[in-house]
């Protein structure tokens, strides 16, 4: 997997409230380019706020966090942004747009000339595994849990961002679409490199794509390495997570 | 049913209506729709703003109309006060709708937009107003729905509209009227609704693209627009008329108001604009003063008490003169000769029932009437010389108290849902309905005799217009107007003839 030392994404002593109740408190993190970082946690561990923290729809209550050793803030939000590819579960795509106009969206708001947004619309298609001509032209509604995941990766990937957040993609799929998006996941990653924040509470998951995975816990980064090193981790909350798997492999 | 002439009329009141509300709907929705947007992004105007409009929507619309008579360049009489009237009504629906679509469209999906780096402008135009449009356009299918209705009373200050025939139809109590208006206002109210339903389900089917409407459906709205704007433009640019006459919205009123029109019109060469069916006195006297119109009838006691709020005085010379130069001095006007009869109010009960209980005189009714229920106006009930001081004065009680719409009483009082009513002395449907006037004994009421009251600046501006009034001084006896009122209320003869009868009979022609 292509990485380097160089850091993409920073955040130091990042601390986030809201009404005077610390959702996430002195986060210190660097995130490589290239690498895949999965935050893994409960519901309300504060891993989906860390998300917004880097793309500005949330504002740090104290601390930096910065993008190729830019403060965020010193950032234009927008510009910003449209750096920054953004997938969300199924709900966020447009109900109004079909799939051409959703994947099209950045490159559209970028101002590319409409043929070339269609020749990257088709080529983000193709690359996630749907064939253009069937797809292009339905509406959300027309499409299975698994296509409308496909087109918001696709979507997230338009404009070529170097970062790409992704918050709990494929978290309400079936198991097995699962796994065949996770392996998409892998080669496309292998072929693009891209450098990727992944939010999920699937521990396999993790596992599965993380370069590194960092486990949150109320508020806070607990555990911060390779698979490897969480499954050595004497943290409670780790040892509660790798229960789980333990209790799932023994009901397999 | 329906001859050609009033075929016409239907066409001529529906396009008027149709205006009425299409301009009132243009103004609301341009003003509506940002108002709903903006609270969106000022969540704290929201509720001020929302507020508002509801209490707009509250407030009874004769009473705005009232209100708005005397306001500069929106009020006055005739469309442009109805038209404000209309979109005050109609911006709550809309307010309302564009801030609630608007904050229901699924916060995942506004974050999403903003986090892939949509401006606000964008997410607004892109996303939110397209996903918003369903419920836009239910509030304005809503607010449509209002103004056909609400339309329909601005006929009240001389809006025009399909509100005309409903009013003339309760002023002399056919149905055949009523329906003439209220059928056709239905099927406006109807068709509106029919054509967004139309709309709304093709925005659904097909989203909007990108928020940019598709060609096609612009140069549609382009035509529309035109269309409209050249109607309006017709509309408001017809060779003005020179004057203009009122009256209030009841039979003997318009009668009235369109004998000193025809007077005016058959001896000078002046054109009258007829803005008859005027809602209330209290309207006409702020029509009159503001010279929106030349001229109406009104009667001496009304003056006195209601517009002067004056303590009743007996004697009608005394009265008269107090009145002119009351008028003269306080709102410029200029009260001129009496035109000889006499409209004071009357209680009037069944014939069968006087005859059975032997009464001629409101003391002897004092004795019965708390088992007899009483049908009267708002404006009496509420007036300072109406009800409670009469009741004061004779001891009258009843047993129940039906505040009714003048143009219902007689109705009501042959269908024996109410057994005594207060009406006017001249009705012409007294006599006809078997009806008995109790007599005034104890001389309550003070008088009310007939006079026209004209604007000075008016009558200044044009001096023919004074002699030719002046003519009719003393002309109309009770039993004339009686004679009229009967052939319009009860013969269902059109107005303009029935007075143009009448003059040539008093050789005024």
């Amino acid at each position: 997997m292509p990485q380097s030392s160089e850091i993409a994404v920073e955040f130091r002593d990042v601390s986030f409230e809201i009404d005077r109740r610390k959702i996430l408190a002195d986060l210190n993190l660097s995130i490589y380019r290239g690498e895949t970082i999965v935050l893994l946690g409960r519901s309300g561990s504060g891993k989906t706020t860390m998300l917004k923290l880097i793309n500005r729809l949330a504002i740090p209550t104290t601390g930096v966090v910065s993008i190729d050793d830019r403060s965020t803030a010193d950032w234009d939000t927008i510009k910003l942004r449209r750096r920054i590819g953004y997938a969300i579960q199924d709900i966020g795509l447009f109900p109004h747009f079909n799939v051409s106009e959703n994947i099209g969206l950045v490159p559209s708001l970028e101002r590319w000339q409409t043929s070339r947004i269609e020749a990257r619309v088709y080529e983000l298609l193709n690359l996630v595994g749907l064939e253009p001509e069937v797809f292009a032209r339905r509406y959300p509604h027309q499409l299975s849990g698994g296509q409308r995941q496909r087109v918001g990766v696709a979507r997230a990937l338009a404009a070529d961002p170097p970062i790409l957040l992704m918050d709990e993609p494929f978290g309400a799929l079936d198991p097995i679409t699962r796994l065949e998006l996770q392996r998409q996941f892998l080669y496309l990653q292998q072929q693009l490199g891209k450098t990727v924040v992944f939010v999920t509470h699937d521990i396999q998951e993790a596992f599965l794509l993380g370069t590194r995975i960092g486990l949150m816990n109320e508020g806070n980064l607990v555990v911060l390495g390779t698979k490897d090193e969480l499954l050595q981790s004497q943290h409670s909350e780790a040892r509660a997570f790798i229960a789980c798997l333990n209790a799932w492999e023994m009901g397999g | 049913m329906f001859s050609n002439e009033d075929v016409a009329e239907i066409i001529l009141r529906s396009g008027e209506h149709l205006i009425l509300v299409t301009i009132a709907m243009i103004v609301a929705i341009s003003i509506g729709i940002p108002l709903g947007i903006a609270i969106t992004r000022y969540p704290k105007l929201a509720q001020p703003i929302l507020g508002v409009a509801n209490a707009l929507q509250t407030i009874p619309s004769l009473a705005i109309f009232g209100f708005l008579i005397s306001v500069p360049f929106l009020g006055g009489i005739g469309k442009n006060p109805a038209i404000v009237a209309l979109t005050l009504y109609a911006l709550l629906p809309l307010i309302r709708n564009t801030y609630v679509g608007i904050n229901s469209v699924d916060r995942a999906i506004t974050e999403a937009g903003r986090g892939m780096g949509m401006t606000d402008w964008q997410l607004l135009t892109q996303v939110e107003i397209p996903l918003a449009s369903g419920a836009i356009l239910a509030g304005i299918r809503v607010a449509t729905a209002i103004s056909v209705g609400v339309a329909t009373i601005a006929a009240a200050i001389g809006g025009g509209g399909l509100g005309v025939f409903i009013f003339r139809g309760l002023a002399t109590i056919d149905n055949r009227l009523i329906l003439m208006g209220a059928v056709p206002a239905a099927a406006i109210a109807l068709g509106a609704d029919l054509a967004l339903g139309w709309v709304e389900q093709r925005l659904t089917e097909q989203p909007l693209r990108r928020g940019k409407l598709d060609r096609k459906y612009a140069i549609g709205g382009g035509i529309l627009a035109l269309l409209i704007a050249g109607l309006v433009g017709i509309n408001y640019f017809q060779a003005p008329p020179t004057i203009a006459i009122g009256s209030k919205n009841f039979t003997e009123q318009v009668i009235l108001g369109e004998l000193l029109a025809q007077q005016i019109e058959t001896h000078t060469n002046i054109k009258v604009d007829r803005q008859l069916n005027l809602g209330g006195a209290f309207i006409c006297h702020e029509a009159v003063k503001a010279g929106k119109i030349a001229g109406y009838v009104e009667y001496t006691g009304t003056s006195l008490i209601q517009i002067l709020k004056q303590a009743p005085i007996k004697d009608p010379q005394l009265v008269f003169d107090t009145v002119k130069q009351a008028y003269d001095r306080q709102f410029q006007l200029e009260v001129l000769s009496p035109l000889g009869f006499e409209n004071t109010f009357a209680f009037i009960i069944r014939n069968e029932d006087a005859q059975r209980l032997q009464i001629k005189t409101l003391s002897e009714a004092a004795k019965y009437t708390p088992q007899m229920r009483g049908g009267f106006g708002y404006e009496f009930l509420e007036r300072q010389d109406g009800y409670p001081a009469l009741a004061k004065t004779y001891g009258l009680k009843f047993a129940k108290i039906q505040q009714m719409e003048f143009s219902l009483m007689y109705p009501a009082i042959e269908k024996k849902s109410v057994d005594l009513i207060a009406a006017n002395s001249t009705d012409g449907l007294i006599p006809v309905l078997n009806l008995t006037i109790l007599e005034d004994d104890k001389k309550y009421f003070p008088p009310y005799q007939a006079v026209p009251i004209f604007n000075r600046a008016t009558l200044k501006k044009y001096p023919q217009i004074q002699p030719v009034i002046d003519k009719l001084a003393g002309k109309i006896s009770t039993q004339d107007i009686q004679q009229m009122n009967y052939q319009v209320d009860n013969k269902s003869r059109p107005v303009d003839r029935v007075v143009r009868e009448w003059l040539k009979s008093k050789n005024l022609t």
